[in-house]
């Protein structure tokens, strides 16, 4: 080898970046910086700053939740779903994961012109579909429609309000050393299923996207246990960075072990073909319920005699040491940190 | 999920240590050389199940680590084209040039598109006859066929508008600048299975007898990456160097014979700069002549750019096996994933991301 061309080193430092990318909105470390350093840092204020999936605050004594979502996935239509049973979903979800009983749904369409009114159709029926499934009344709209080539078919907006039970507090900073995880069912379904509809990439696989409302579900949980101290639904950016998410609010370790998670043979096979890794890839029906051991048992059993819940298990638990740590046993004995993402491994997945 | 569980068996797992235990009477220094196996290492802690006499050095195995700076600054050029749809795999998108990464000409409008096969690419050209597609060849011996048949499907379909941006490098010769090292601490080699499945493992034998090293060539899961292990200790505790094939699930002697024939009609070997390392002769591939209608360094008129590297960061010792990441006073601080000083904190595939991500 030649000594006077032998070169140790590497590019200077870069800065932030000066333009948005793809990965500002995946739900990893870029995101999370944006919003941090941009929204967080103007918006400021002390509901916004608890940063659960839903605002919480009391209105004449009535404790209620208030969130928004938008979704621009692609394809609009995909196995298991399409952008309006999704949109609809998504937020039931978010109002129930912070513990409230959803009611009522705003939508918002931006909408390219030249879109299709049949697919519209098709969209508007499975939304109102979906809300009746979950028990809620979509009150509200609007319209937009853009340029040809400015927009990509159609974009929705929800808004959803709801309301907390009293005596129910569930929020990522309650969390306790000691806390079991149970998560109900298979993990990765949605973002695979997404991926195989994808135009550029031919597998064709029988994997659905398992969006679901879960506040049925979760109805269930909080009437079996009033000890329920965190709910997430691990969508965009997958377990391991809602899993994160938690450990960092709540200062705590949370350790899990790989063999109780479940994932599906062909979303297995999927993920080794694509170099993907299951734990980061997006859920649309999946829960990840905190509670204290002593009522772990009978909440996992509540949850198993639910048609979303069938497949539930405890795949870990909070610990004190390994503050803001997500670790795993894996397959084979050994322990691992599980980091959050930090790029983008899937774009506009919901 | 057959031919993975079974290489992923935590009781497999546990025999293979308790054999390598007992065979173990002082400390060895086993690299592996492709960046598969480091993320198998750190995503499965296997150093945390192997006899700490064991010493891991991860070696320049990661494509996206060691393709050079200049090479990234001429794929940005040529992205940054108005008539480009420049394409890559996924990785290769996020490698800090020297000013700006392939990202970030997306968000400046450049079209740059992540593909899964370099057929998807041919398949774009012929879909867009008016732009120029460009797909971004780096990559050891294993990527190398499909880059090279992309080249022939495109001539074969009589597109004019398909070119490869190519940076292919070898692991023999790098195998051989390591070991020619006065410094080098490398007393085994794991050596890539899936460079062997395309290349065979004929090449090693010379390397093995010149150096006195054993090379294992071994497989991706952990009960492979502990079967390679297990074979390199046991030569080295009874003092022989031979090449040894622990993948032969996937690896024969003599390699794939289909592609290595499509390798040489397209490819000639040149000598080649490696990131963090250097230039080492004839340790990669370039377009033939006879294919340069196809070569995106002719096509485009991209500057020959010398890059410097800055000081800061310890890749080349990284790369070569004289540090691990948490020697650099930069990891984890100065450099992340996010924010990478070097390519190797870049892929997933990569040394320090690899520490990084699972282990801190």
């Amino acid at each position: 080898m030649d000594k006077t061309d032998f070169n140790l080193a590497c590019p200077i430092p870069k800065n932030d970046y000066d333009k948005i990318l793809l990965a500002h909105g995946g739900g990893g470390i870029l995101s999370n910086q944006l919003i941090q350093k941009i929204f967080f840092s103007q918006f400021d204020n002390e509901l916004l700053n608890v940063q659960h999936d839903s605002a919480m605050f009391n209105i004449n004594g009535v404790r209620l939740a208030f969130t928004t979502d938008s979704y621009v996935v692609q394809p609009i239509f995909f196995p298991g779903g399409n952008i309006g049973d999704l949109a609809i979903n998504g937020t039931v979800n978010d109002l129930a994961v912070s513990g409230a009983k959803p009611l009522y749904i705003s939508v918002g369409f931006i909408i390219e012109e030249g879109f299709e009114i049949e697919e519209l159709w098709r969209i508007v029926l499975s939304m109102k579909q979906a809300a009746e499934k979950a028990g809620v009344k979509i009150v509200t709209g609007d319209t937009k429609v853009v340029n040809k080539g400015k927009g990509d078919k159609i974009f929705i907006n929800t808004s959803g309000i709801g309301i907390i039970e009293t005596g129910i507090d569930i929020s990522p900073i309650n969390v306790k050393p000691g806390d079991v995880i149970i998560l109900n069912g298979k993990i990765a379904e949605h973002g695979i299923a997404i991926l195989s509809a994808r135009e550029g990439l031919e597998f064709e696989t029988t994997i659905k996207s398992d969006t679901a409302a879960l506040n049925d579900l979760i109805d269930r949980i909080l009437k079996t246990s009033k000890k329920i101290n965190v709910m997430r639904d691990p969508t965009r950016g997958g377990l391991a960075s809602a899993l994160n998410e938690i450990a960092n609010k709540g200062n705590v370790g949370i350790a899990i072990e790989e063999d109780k998670i479940l994932i599906s043979e062909e979303v297995k096979g999927a993920c080794e073909i694509l170099g993907l890794d299951p734990l980061y890839i997006a859920n649309e029906g999946k829960i990840l319920v905190f509670v204290p051991k002593d009522d772990a048992g009978k909440v996992l059993d509540a949850m198993k005699n639910h048609p979303l819940g069938k497949e539930s298990s405890i795949i870990g638990s909070v610990t004190a040491e390994n503050k803001s740590l997500v670790t795993m046993k894996t397959m084979i004995g050994s322990s691992r940190i599980v980091d959050m993402i930090s790029g983008e491994q899937l774009p506009r997945i919901c | 999920m057959k031919y993975v569980d079974e290489y992923r068996d935590s009781l497999i797992v546990k025999n293979l240590v308790a054999k390598i235990k007992s065979i173990l009477t002082q400390p060895w220094s086993l690299m592996e050389v492709c960046g598969g196996q480091t993320h198998t290492i750190m995503k499965y802690n296997i150093e945390e199940l192997i006899p700490k006499e064991i010493n891991l050095l991860h070696g320049p195995g990661c494509p996206v680590c060691v393709t050079p700076l200049e090479m990234i600054d001429k794929a940005i050029d040529i992205a940054s084209k108005r008539d480009v749809i420049f394409t890559s795999f996924g990785d290769m998108l996020r490698v800090p040039g020297s000013r700006l990464d392939l990202l970030n000409v997306k968000a400046n409008g450049g079209d740059v598109r992540m593909v899964y096969s370099t057929l998807d690419a041919v398949k774009l050209a012929e879909n867009n006859p008016d732009k120029k597609i460009v797909f971004f060849g780096v990559g050891f011996e294993t990527t190398a066929p499909a880059n090279a048949m992309s080249v022939l499907e495109a001539k074969r379909r009589g597109l004019k508008n398909y070119s490869l941006l190519c940076s292919q490098v070898l692991v023999p010769p790098a195998i051989e600048a390591l070991l020619s090292s006065p410094d080098t601490s490398i007393q085994g080699f794991l050596a890539a299975g899936h460079v062997c499945t395309v290349m065979g493992y004929e090449e090693y034998i010379p390397l093995a007898n010149k150096y006195k090293i054993p090379i294992v060539v071994t497989g991706f899961e952990p009960v492979d990456i502990l079967q390679g292990i297990y074979a390199a200790v046991k030569q080295l505790e009874e003092g022989k160097f031979e090449v040894e094939n622990q993948y032969s699930r996937a690896v024969i002697k003599e390699g794939n014979k289909a592609a290595k024939k499509i390798l040489s009609e397209v490819f000639q070997t040149v000598d080649r700069k490696w990131r963090g390392i250097g230039t080492i002769p004839m340790s990669g591939w370039k377009l033939k002549e006879s294919f340069a209608d196809f070569d995106a360094e002719k096509i485009f008129d991209v500057h020959e750019i010398e890059k410097q590297e800055s000081n800061l960061c310890i890749a080349g010792k990284i790369l070569q096996g004289y540090k691990k990441p948490v020697d650099c006073s930069a990891f984890g601080t100065l450099c992340t994933p996010e924010h990478p000083l070097g390519a190797p904190m870049v892929s997933s595939e990569g040394t320090c991301a690899a520490y990084f991500r699972y282990k801190k």
